[in-house]
Parts: C-alpha cells; structure tokens; sequence
C-alpha cells in the first residue's frame, strides 16, 4: 500500500460542516482509483488531506505505513506526484526548466542538476509526448500541450503514485482520452494513481475502483459497476440518469431529458 | 543564463564600478585611479580612496541588495509589479528618520539606526497582519497591508515635517529621497557584513522561490515547506531593505525595474536571477549616482530621482513587450 485514509474527517475553518466525514481510500501499485462526485462533494478536499495538507479532526493517513505528518515536504514529493487542477503561468519559463523542478525535492538547495536528473526530464517528458516541446516557452503552449507537461513534471519527480485532479478540464477528446489512456499505461507499468475527475464514462472505463462521493461522506466504493448505479446516482446528482454498458462491459451513465421513461 | 551573458554582465558591473570612480564633480584621470586604489598617496588618489571609492561600493552593495531583495519579494508574493518599498519598509524607515531629525539626534548614526529600527517596526506590524489562521503567511495581505502601513507612517512623517523647521525640513526630503552623499568605509563595512547573511538566505532558497512561482499548492506538490519559505523570504528582504534604507534612504524602482530586466536578460530561474539581479542593481545604481552627482554639478541630485527618471520608462518599455 502506497497512500491510504482511514476514516479521515476534516473541516476548513469556521466551516459548519464537515468538508470530508470518514472517508476512507487507498491508492495501490498497479491500480487506479477514480474519486467521482458532484461538485463541493469533497474530492479536492480529500486529495489535500491524502496529501497530508488539512488538519484531520480524526482519521488518519499513512504513507507507506508511516502519518503523513510526520513526512518532511520534500520527502513526500519523492513519492506522491501530483498534479493539480490549475496553474498560472507567472514568469514563462522553458519547458525542460519546469520539468527540472520536479528534481528539486531530491537536489536540496545547493546540488547541480546531474546527469541522472536530466534523463529523469527526458524520459518523462517522452512519455508524455512532448520532448519535441522541450525548448518552447510555457506561455506559448496550448491547453492540451502544457497538461503534458505539466503531466511530466509529475513523473520526473520518479513517484511510486500520481495523483491528478481534474485533469482534463478544458481538454478536447484527443487530448482528453490520451491522458487517460497514458494514466492507465502507466498504472500497468506498477504505479498507483488517483483521479479526480467529473468523467464518470470514462472513469467507469479507464480505472480499477471508483469512490462516490457527496457532502464529504462515501456514498459507494468499489468496482465501475457497483458504484455507477442509476438510483444511487440520479439522486447524489440530483438527475435523473441511465446506466447502460459499452460493448466492453463498463458501465456507461446516459443523463436523461426530463420526461424520458428510466427503464433502460 | 549561458556564460556569454555572464560575462557581458560582469564587463556592465566592471565599467559601471570604474566611471563611478573617473567621473564626478572632478574627473580624475585612470592613472590616478588605479594610483588610489593601489597606494596611500594624496591629492586625487586621496579623493578617490576616501571618498569615490566607498560611495561607489556603498551604491553597488546596495543596488544589489534592493535587486535581490525585488526579485525575491515579486517571486513570494506571485506578482511582478512588487517593490520592496512596498511591504511598508519606506514609510517605517521615513518615519524613524524624520523624527530622528526632528528630534535633533546627534551622532552620524542616528539617522540611519532610528530609519532601520522604524522599518523594522513597520516590518513587525505587517508581518502580524499577514499571519492568518494562526500561522499561515498570506502574500496577498502582505501586500496589501504593507501598502495601508507604508500610507500610514507617511501621514505620520508628513505631519512631523509639516510641523518641523524649514532646515530641518529640507535636510529630512533630501534624505528621504536617497542619496550616497554621507558613505563612508565604516558604512560600506558595516552593511556588506550586515547584507550578507539575508542575501545568503536568499541565495540559498533560490529554488523554493522557483518553486513558489508557481503558486503555493505546486510549490508544495514538488516538495516546498511553503511557510518556512515564506518566513525566510519576507524576513531576509526585510532585513535588506531596511538596512539599504538606513543606510541611503529610500531608493525606489531599482528592486522593481532590475528584476525585470535580468529576467528578460537570463530567464526567470532565481538561482541564475538573484546573482544576475545583485550584479544588475549594483550596475544600475552606481550609473544612477554617477548622473545624479554630475548632471547639475555642483548641485547633486537626490539619487531616487535619478533611479525614476530611468526606471519609470524602462519599466513602461519591459511592460508594453510583456503585454505585446
């Protein structure tokens, strides 16, 4: 087990409401898990406190084994690589630059950047797709190009997880569906990973477990076919919806028009 | 940055430093220059190692520190137009010198510990400003409480003017508008010695302040300890600022203009930046000194007009390509 919650509960200051209620995940090698939920459900919240970021008012989570607390920042970002739903551009900087701070955590303040380190960049950056991008500016990619990038920081920093909210916002189907399918191939290759995101179809097809949530609380948590039920979903979303496989057998939510019969 | 450009950097700071040494109210020749720097001999190497010399350093140190301190001060708190004057320091400094003039404190101290101790104490309130939820430093409000502190210690300082001398008052302007005409080798000793630990701090967190750029939860992702950081940050420009203040008075446009330019010059990376923009501000200053000692001769300009009548178009230029 790389990352796992247990019952975690948190609260944002001053807030009524707990943001999360316990919550419990895992995130394996090998597997992928797709936190899914309407939004303000908790999912962003729940990766912050995964990420060892909220105060837990109970619950706890453990990274290999040991509290997230009790982890210095840099050694975590040895391990988990994230990457997060925005990002803004302030200085452009070259590509390869941005990718090396992912070696930051390992350089410490003073070390040169080794020969190790800049195979790291280039690895990850080819398998991302984007070394041809490697001397652009930040400022001058597109949407889908700089989510590569930034998709390559993550795994220059050499983590045993990812962790990436919302990906694919703002990303066409192209670009959408190769950052899944590269998100899957690199589970396959041995590491973890957990994915926000609002593509229930996709989550449904591309991850090995789905975790439902709503106001902070798990309303199902499982395999694609035991989360993405009609009822359940109709109701935490509050629309009404169908669920009807994809040749592969995932299952597939169909929102429905008002007025259209809910028996499929 | 590649090393051509540091060396054309260096042959900018090189040249700077030596027609900051030549040209003055009397321009000396090289030979006696070098004559100054190497032996003891009077008349013009006298003038150029008791007096040309420590002003240029004094300039070049504290042009340096203000670049450092803008560059690093702009990647805390994510936004590019910060000046280091404006976290509340000038108001502070100015109101700790003013009323060190009102006063009559004696001693050729006086002026420069009461501005450093009213920088800091502007620095301190701030600071507390800026703490919130109990320990988290918000840039933003750091910003904008330096703002509101820095207009409140000049209404102060302008009130104590108001009611001051006609001497003393035009003694307290010229002061605050900054100048070099008071350095002295005890100066430049005291602030290279003071300057080196907050620059050194600032050198050393060169990467967290990449890292910071790109906002404080990536930061975080890639491994910062983001308050301790931000700690650092703020304090060591601070402490650069207000000592810079203290020592020349309030010098604006170099920590904002110089940062930009080096960016431009050898990218945003700060472990490039930093030593860039040290070397850059130093250049700047010492150029900006230069003119403000001759242009009117015998009459010296305060240097912080100099430094805004370069700075505010240069500036407008970096602005106008950045946004084209």
């Amino acid at each position: 087990m790389i990352l796992s919650g247990s019952s975690v509960r948190a609260r944002y200051p001053g807030a009524e409401h707990a943001a999360l209620d316990g919550v419990s995940c895992e995130v394996a090698a090998g597997r992928l898990l797709a936190v899914v939920g309407p939004n303000g459900s908790g999912k962003s919240t729940l990766l912050r406190a995964l990420l060892g970021l909220m105060d837990l008012e109970s619950g706890d989570v453990t990274l290999k084994g040991r509290p997230i607390g009790r982890w210095p920042r840099a050694a975590i970002a040895t391990v988990l690589g994230v990457v997060s739903q925005r990002e803004d551009v302030l200085f452009p900087l070259r590509v390869e630059d941005t990718v090396m701070m992912a070696r930051y955590a390992r350089l410490g303040p003073l070390a040169a950047a080794g020969a190790a380190d800049r195979a790291a960049v280039r690895d990850a950056l080819e398998r991302c797709d984007a070394w041809p991008l490697r001397d652009r500016r930040t400022d001058t990619l597109s949407g889908g190009e700089w989510q590569r990038v930034r998709l390559a920081r993550a795994l220059a920093q050499e983590p045993e997880a990812l962790l990436l909210d919302e990906p694919t916002v703002a990303l066409d189907v192209r670009h959408e569906m190769e950052v899944f399918e590269l998100v899957r191939e690199l589970a396959d290759g041995g590491l973890g990973g957990l994915i926000v995101t609002h593509h229930l179809n996709l989550a449904a097809r591309y991850a090995d477990a789905m975790l439902l949530l709503d106001h902070g609380r798990v309303v199902a948590h499982g395999a694609p076919e035991e989360v993405l039920q009609a009822g359940v979903l109709s109701a935490v979303f509050g629309w009404p919806v169908a669920v009807t496989p994809w040749r592969d057998g995932s299952p597939q939510v169909v929102p429905l028009r008002p007025g259209e019969a809910t028996s499929g | 940055m590649n090393a051509r450009r540091w060396v054309v950097l260096l042959l900018v700071a090189v040249v700077a430093l030596a027609s900051g040494l030549i040209f003055g109210s009397v321009p000396v020749s090289f030979g006696a220059v070098i004559h100054g720097l190497t032996s003891g001999g009077g008349g013009e190497a006298a003038l150029v190692r008791e007096l040309r010399l420590p002003r240029v350093l004094l300039a070049f140190l504290v042009g340096g520190a203000l670049g450092v301190s803008g560059a690093s001060l702009q990647a805390l708190v994510r936004n590019p137009l910060a000046d280091p004057y404006l976290v509340g320091l000038s108001g502070g400094a100015g109101l700790g010198a003013v009323l060190a003039i009102a006063l009559h404190a004696g001693g050729a101290w006086a002026i420069p510990l009461a501005a450093f101790l009213g920088a800091l104490g502007a620095v301190a309130i701030v600071y507390r400003l800026s703490v919130v939820a109990g320990r988290r430093l918000d840039p933003h409000v750091l910003l904008l409480g330096g703002v509101v502190v820095g207009a409140f210690a000049g209404s102060l300082m302008s009130a104590v003017i108001t009611l001051a001398s006609a001497s003393e008052l035009r003694s307290a302007m010229l002061w605050l508008l900054g100048g070099f005409g008071f350095a002295s080798w005890p100066a430049v000793a005291v602030f290279a010695a003071y300057a080196t630990i907050p620059l050194g701090i600032l050198l050393a967190n060169a990467r967290g302040l990449d890292l910071l750029t790109l906002g404080e939860d990536n930061a975080q992702y890639l491994g910062a300890d983001i308050e301790r950081l931000k700690r650092r940050v703020y304090l060591s420009v601070a402490a650069l600022t207000g000592a810079a203040v203290a020592v020349s008075g309030v010098i604006g446009f170099v920590g904002l203009v110089v940062p930009h330019v080096m960016r431009r010059w050898g990218g945003p990376l700060h472990r490039a930046l930093l030593p860039a923009a040290f070397l850059g501000g130093g250049a700047f200053l010492v150029v900006a000194d230069l003119l403000a000692r001759t242009a009117f001769r015998p009459v010296e300009l305060p240097v912080g007009i100099v430094t805004a009548l370069i700075g505010v178009p240069v500036f407008a230029m970096q602005l106008r390509r950045t946004l084209a």
